[in-house]
């Protein structure tokens, strides 16, 4: 009994997932308690529950099929799988180093780039101003797209809401927080 | 059982003095049936001096009314028009006695489950339950009272197999003070828990917590063991079976032995395959199954043995100091009394030759889960170290296919074996402890894990030592060229097939009655389900009775069951023998059937026809003992009143008390 490699068969995505999160993958019974809780499921290439079982069984055939599926793009990461599982594993987790493994292949599939480009572009607007930031992020969501009259009829009722200050919003700690990415991006690297 | 007024049984058809009770059941039976309409109608019934309703018949207070009536009315009969008799004789019954009336004098009106609860048109449900009252009534005219038999108990009882469901029932009997005959069919007790390795949940060595309770049921003063013996006959009832035992020729005098194996030592036939280590490994013709066997006396396998066979060797009886070597020994017919018989007659795996599609048992390194366990017991042919039988090498890929013959309708059996999935983790655990680098491969269907431990067990084998769960059924095994075999399988889970090369695949059969196990039950009366397994009396409330009074289960024989469940049971049959033995002697039902000598013409039909073997030929004699006729009898001990000699009978000869032709044919015209 090691508690480090499960099985022999621990694929090296296995591996990192366990090293990232602490979810131990062969733990997961398939219950499907996070696929019936998940509001993203019915739209899922493959359901929570089964990304969860293709990660079990070792087979780099299995893995590539996750890492192109849309399913990681699909979800909004509102953690209910994360929340309910009766095991106490971290499903959300487990989609956060499958999307950001996704990425580093370059496996993104066509359809989710838009996906791709908000995570960028919101990702993006943090560094800049330390925090979330709407016209930042629309401006460059829009020029990552192409797409620029998407739901532009929201704004006049956000702008009268107050939910579109003029103005961007900075913190005061703002080099720190690009600290963080710098530093993060150097240690992708390595 | 206290005296009964004389009037009581004076009172027949004309005289009689009837009371009717009528239960509401609440709403159950009022809502649907006009209760004080149909006890307003019972009041004009012949022989009817009192006729009640009320809510609840059953509770005290409605218990109170009854007993009042039968004081004050002085009633020779009693109609209680409620549930079915199933549900309260017992307690109307009691109630009557209570106040001086003979139970049996008192009958039950099924106006519930025969009426209210299906119908729903009210008009139609009363005059229905009236007429079920009417035909009660006239049958009550009728009754005579009827008394409890006596019979006598003799505080032994027979175990059927040696196995740890018999042995713990021997133990808890002769621990309550109970003698106990423990017949085994093999040379040895221990039966198949002695072969097993390790045990689930806790993997504690099966012998080390066998073996101790093996001796002391050899060493008991009051149990006796009779192995290498098997039940031949039986005869008598409940209190007083009389049972033939075969006691099969040893060719080894057990009292000169003292078991010190030069014998099978010195024995020149090797190869004769062991079925204690189910194939994989070898013993001589002279033998003892194993180490620890108990009692440690070899038998002469006679088939095999070329001194028996061919009148050639001679070597073991040469060698044998003792001079306890008997070539010429026969089997002998023994005849043992018991008053209570448990049977533990355990359990064999299915034979998988069935499945062709996983070898048909041809691959030698496909095995089932008893050469597993023998492959991973210290004290079997490997040592304890995992080897495929074909070529001895170390398995680094084993499959586990689960539901082999279970859960299969169309070629194995349709029930779920229960144990499988318990001792498949275990074996895949255990591979796993001995062999670091291997791959264990669980194929299953569910994984049914119901027991005290038992789903955390299977999740450690999952999750702490790494066998690879896949859901799914195993289509097809089979030998590549270079000794790999192929399982083509599915993992449903991702919704695709899947091919493991594997060095060994271990099937979980389907477990079975053990051979003979049929022959076994018909002797002592016992039914078979479809599966051949020993029917119970009830399959919730009365788990460890049969339909045979007296006769008692325990282990697998009577469903598929593990170590905890066999032992369980075993205590429950030896505490309903123990409750047969408290008292010296048995009160029984006393609807039984009864031959008027009279007229019985002696044509046996209800000799054959009974299926307890209660009737029988009696003879007539004068006071010489000159025989005067031959006529049937019924021993009262062994009927059960089930009627179908009375139902055969062309002389009209036979009646069954409390059912007598006259009072059903009562009932019959009452209906008119």
């Amino acid at each position: 009994m090691s508690a480090h490699a499960l099985t022999n068969r621990e694929s090296l995505l296995a591996a990192r997932i366990r090293e990232e999160t602490g979810v131990k993958v062969a733990e997961c019974y398939q219950c499907g308690k996070c696929t019936a809780g998940c509001p993203m499921a019915r739209w899922m290439d493959i359901s929570p529950n089964q990304i969860m079982r293709n990660l079990q069984t070792g087979d780099e055939a299995d893995e590539n099929r996750l890492l192109s599926c849309q399913a990681l793009w699909h979800c909004a990461g509102c953690l209910t799988c994360t929340q309910r599982c009766p095991k106490g594993l971290d499903p959300a987790a487990v989609m956060d180093v499958l999307r950001e493994a996704a990425r580093r292949r370059g496996t993104v599939p066509a359809s989710a780039r838009k996906v791709l480009a908000f995570h960028e572009a919101f990702l993006k607007t943090v560094e800049d101003f330390g925090r979330m930031n709407e016209w930042p992020l629309v401006a460059r969501y829009k020029l990552a797209t192409g797409d620029l009259f998407a739901d532009v009829l929201l704004a006049p009722e956000m702008l009268l809401k107050g939910k579109l200050p003029i103005v961007p919003h900075a913190i005061r700690g703002r080099e720190e927080v690009r600290r963080i990415f710098r530093e993060s991006r150097k240690k992708e690297k390595r | 059982m206290r005296r009964f007024p004389k009037y009581v049984n004076a009172g027949r058809a004309l005289m009689a003095r009837i009371g009717v009770f009528i239960c509401h059941c609440g709403e159950n039976i009022g809502r649907t049936v006009d209760c004080p309409a149909a006890a307003a109608e019972a009041a004009k019934l012949p022989g009817v001096v009192l006729s009640l309703d009320y809510k609840y018949m059953c509770s005290d207070p409605g218990q109170q009314m009854i007993n009042k009536a039968i004081a004050e009315k002085l009633l020779t009969g009693a109609v209680v028009a409620a549930c079915s008799p199933r549900m309260h004789e017992r307690t109307f019954r009691s109630a009557a006695a209570q106040a001086g009336l003979n139970p049996y004098l008192l009958e039950m009106a099924n106006v519930r489950e025969h009426c209210s609860w299906v119908h729903s048109e009210r008009a139609a449900a009363t005059a229905k339950a009236n007429d079920l009252i009417r035909v009660m009534v006239e049958k009550v005219r009728r009754n005579k009272a009827l008394f409890p038999i006596r019979v006598p108990v003799e505080p032994t009882a027979l175990v059927v197999g040696g196995g740890i469901a018999g042995i713990q029932a021997a133990l808890d009997i002769a621990a309550g003070g109970g003698k106990v005959v423990l017949v085994e069919r093999s040379p040895s007790i221990g039966g198949h828990m002695a072969r097993l390795s390790e045990t689930f949940p806790t993997l504690d060595c099966s012998q080390c917590i066998l073996t101790p309770r093996m001796v002391e049921a050899a060493s008991h003063p009051d149990i006796r063991l009779m192995t290498y013996s098997e039940v031949e006959a039986v005869e008598g009832f409940v209190g007083s079976f009389e049972v033939t035992v075969r006691r099969k020729a040893r060719y080894v005098d057990p009292e000169k032995c003292t078991g010190c194996g030069d014998c099978f030592n010195k024995c020149p036939l090797k190869k004769i395959p062991s079925e204690f280590d189910a194939g994989l490994g070898s013993r001589r013709a002279i033998y003892v199954p194993f180490p620890q066997a108990v009692p440690n006396k070899p038998v002469i396998d006679a088939a095999n043995c070329t001194m028996l066979t061919k009148g050639k060797c001679g070597l073991c009886a040469k060698v044998c100091a003792r001079g306890a070597i008997d070539y010429k020994d026969q089997d002998r017919l023994e005849k043992v009394k018991a008053g209570a018989v448990v049977l533990a007659a355990g359990f064999e795996l299915w034979d998988h030759s069935a499945y062709g599609e996983y070898g048909g048992g041809r691959l030698k390194d496909v095995i089932d889960g008893f050469a597993f366990e023998r492959l991973a017991s210290a004290s079997g042919p490997t040592g304890g170290e995992i080897r495929r039988p074909s070529d001895g090498s170390e398995p680094k890929t084993v499959v586990f296919i689960q539901c082999c013959g279970s859960r299969d309708d169309k070629k194995g059996k349709g029930y779920c074996s229960k144990i499988c999935c318990m001792y498949t983790a275990k074996h895949a655990m255990l591979y796993r402890h001995k062999v670091h680098d291997g791959r264990a491969v669980v194929f299953y269907m569910d994984v049914r894990a119901a027991g005290k431990g038992y789903e955390e067990f299977v999740r450690r084998a999952i999750e702490a030592d790494g066998a690879e769960y896949v859901r799914g059924r195993v289509s097809r095994v089979y030998r590549r060229r270079d000794g790999k075999l192929v399982v083509k399988g599915a993992d449903t889970l991702v919704g695709r097939p899947m091919t493991v090369e594997a060095d060994l695949v271990v099937l979980a059969d389907a477990m079975v009655p053990r051979r003979g196990a049929e022959k076994l039950a018909q002797l002592f009366g016992v039914g078979c389900d479809t599966d051949g397994f020993y029917s119970e009396a009830h399959p919730k409330l009365r788990p460890v009775e049969t339909a045979a009074a007296g006769v008692f289960l325990a282990g697998a024989c009577q469903a598929p069951k593990d170590i905890p469940d066999s032992v369980a049971q075993a205590s429950a049959a030896a505490a309903k023998a123990l409750g047969l033995f408290a008292k010296p002697e048995l009160e029984r039902e006393p609807v039984i059937a009864r031959v008027n000598k009279n007229l019985c013409v002696h044509c046996r039909a209800c000799i054959n026809a009974c299926p307890y073997g209660a009737a029988k030929d009696f003879e007539i004699k004068d006071r010489a003992g000159k025989l005067l006729r031959v006529v049937a009898e019924v021993n009262e001990g062994l009927c059960q009143g089930c009627g179908t000699c009375a139902a055969v009978c062309r002389s009209n000869s036979v009646d069954l008390d409390g059912f007598s032709d006259e009072q059903v044919c009562a009932q019959i015209a009452a209906l008119e």
